[in-house]
């Protein structure tokens, strides 16, 4: 679900008489309503600005690419284990379909790699909601593992970006397991000594919240995001029970303790960048 | 049985629980320690000291409770970020003293609450997951009912993890899995099977290391070669240096699912 997911067929513009006398022809993908404020804007600003609305601040989603790009110095990000692709291992009934379909827009739930950020070398881990919601399979933790793995033996900081919606339900508890697989890998950098900086997105939630998002040095997020373990639908229909405003938003979640600081996509390569030279991690010679 | 009878033979109110293990197999040795240190008490997670034969031990279960009274006082064992945080609390104590730990596992999943969320569940798990991973002392989990999810699995990173024969252990509910993937609660039984939760399924994908065949109240000698069973699991553990036992932990969790990766 990228932000074309909120492209209406039909904008409002086109369909008001004086605007199509008056504005050369636009092609409809082109613009784009806030949810927030319902401001129609055109993409190209939008994408200028990083995703995010002109008017109100709105932060939509990101792509990988977008995500990638919004970290990684130019051109100087490599993936590593990319080939790596989810098979059907419990032969669960739908989920070649899925797959098949998920990988028209990606490759994984997760994309991983090595990058400068501000000139340090880095492990940045990208999540992809494109992809089957950012949900967690066997090939994204086995990815995530390595790359903690790898950033261990180069004794290089992490850089993970989250987004997901939980569990891969049709891989069972081969998805659970991930939870602590990951964790493992976390957990064996950390006593490494090296930086672990997580920046959470929307919305993050489920076994990713209860594995490697939350087990940051650092927690980062962006404004607006939802965090939770049990998302707000599941509390609401399994407890019946009414939720606060704002509950679960990254700025709620900050104020009950468990994020660092909410910080706006605008400055969130400067902060990274500034905490990695702050643990001592260099510049890379050029 | 087919994988849905055994998903309700878990969830069988008249099954034995946490506490009855701990009674048959531990009796008046075992001492109940209380609360988090940061919060409360969560009723959900009974944890104590027992001794196993001449051995020392940390034992921490989730209990559902086995009666209405109790089940409402357990929370139905769907225990609370604070539940999480005592468990850890005593592992970290258990590995102070190089006493190994048993875990005893049986809930539907953590408590997907308000106050639970305001508290952290999602931190509190992560936690447990990547403490336990690198605990420095024996740790083994049985799963005696119901394996919920992460709520099940931040008791669960263990040196092995065994099952009682009826129980069973999934990412999601059937009932859950059914509503979200297929919009009707009610193909729960196929969504049962497609998940693979049975301690047969469990065994053969390498998730777990034994099943136990499930005793009763009665069954005092089951109870017995259960105990003569984890005693020498624990003990075999207990000769390893931490060194060894952390990185067999690590190597368990790790292998689980792999081969089935390409490159
Ligand atoms: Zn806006």
């Amino acid at each position: 679900m990228d932000f074309f997911a909120f492209v209406k067929p039909k904008n409002e513009l086109e369909s008001a008489p004086d605007a199509k006398q008056n504005v050369p022809f636009i092609p409809e993908e082109m613009w784009v309503k806030c949810p927030r404020c319902n401001t129609l804007l055109l993409t190209t600003d939008m994408e200028e600005n990083l995703n995010v609305c002109t008017h109100c601040g709105h932060h939509f989603r990101m792509n990988v690419k977008q995500r990638i790009a919004l970290f990684a110095d130019a051109d100087t990000f490599v993936e590593r284990d990319g080939g790596m692709t989810s098979i059907n291992i419990l032969d669960f009934p739908g989920y070649d379909q899925k797959l098949e379909k998920a990988r028209r827009s990606g490759t994984e739930s997760v994309i991983c790699g090595e990058c400068l950020i501000g000139g340090v070398r880095t492990v940045l881990c990208v999540m992809d909601a494109g992809f089957m919601m950012g949900s967690m399979g066997t090939v994204t933790g086995e990815k995530i593992t390595r790359a903690f793995e790898f950033a261990t033996e180069k004794r290089l900081p992490v850089v993970v970006c989250s987004v997901s919606g939980g569990a891969r339900m049709q891989e069972g508890i081969l998805s659970l397991m991930q939870m602590a697989k990951t964790s493992g890998a976390v957990k064996r950098h950390s006593d490494a000594g090296l930086l672990y900086i997580t920046v959470l997105t929307d919305p993050t939630t489920g076994g990713v919240t209860a594995s490697f998002a939350m087990e940051g040095d650092i927690i980062l997020a962006e404004p607006n995001t939802l965090v939770a373990f049990a998302g707000p639908r599941v509390i609401e229909q399994t407890m019946r029970q009414k939720l606060p405003r704002d509950f679960q938003t990254s700025e709620f979640v900050m104020q009950k303790g468990f994020i660092d600081a909410v910080v706006s996509r605008d400055k969130l390569k400067d902060i990274v960048a500034r905490l990695l030279k702050i643990h001592g991690y260099k510049e890379a010679a050029q | 049985m087919t994988a849905y009878e055994k998903v309700m033979a878990a969830r069988d109110a008249k099954k034995l629980t946490a506490v009855d293990y701990i009674a048959h197999m531990f009796g008046d040795s075992f001492i109940e320690l209380h609360g988090d240190r940061r919060f409360a008490d969560d009723k959900a997670i009974v944890a104590g000291l027992a001794m196993l034969y001449d051995t020392p031990l940390t034992v921490i279960g989730i209990e559902k409770g086995r009666n209405t009274k109790e089940r409402m006082e357990r929370n139905f064992g769907q225990a609370q970020p604070e539940g999480y945080r005592k468990a850890l609390r005593l592992m970290k104590q258990a590995e102070k003293f190089r006493r190994p730990v048993l875990c005893l596992v049986d809930t539907s999943g953590a408590y997907p609450g308000i106050g639970a969320e305001e508290r952290g569940q999602g931190q509190a798990i992560a936690e447990n997951l990547m403490e336990m991973m690198t605990l420095k002392t024996p740790v083994l989990t049985i799963l005696i009912g119901e394996g919920g999810s992460g709520g099940a699995l931040a008791l669960a990173v263990s040196d092995e993890v065994w099952m009682m024969e009826n129980a069973v252990y999934s990412v999601i509910s059937p009932e859950g899995c059914a509503s979200i993937l297929w919009k009707d609660s009610s193909k729960a039984p196929e969504a049962a099977e497609a998940l693979k939760m049975t301690a047969q399924d469990l065994f053969n994908l390498g998730v777990v290391e034994r099943i136990i065949r499930q005793p009763k109240a009665e069954d005092a000698a089951m109870f017995e070669s259960l105990k003569m069973l984890i005693s020498r699991t624990l003990e075999k553990n207990l000769s390893l240096t931490p060194e060894e036992l952390t990185n067999q932990r690590y190597q368990r969790f790790r292998k689980i699912g792999t081969a089935h990766l390409q490159t």
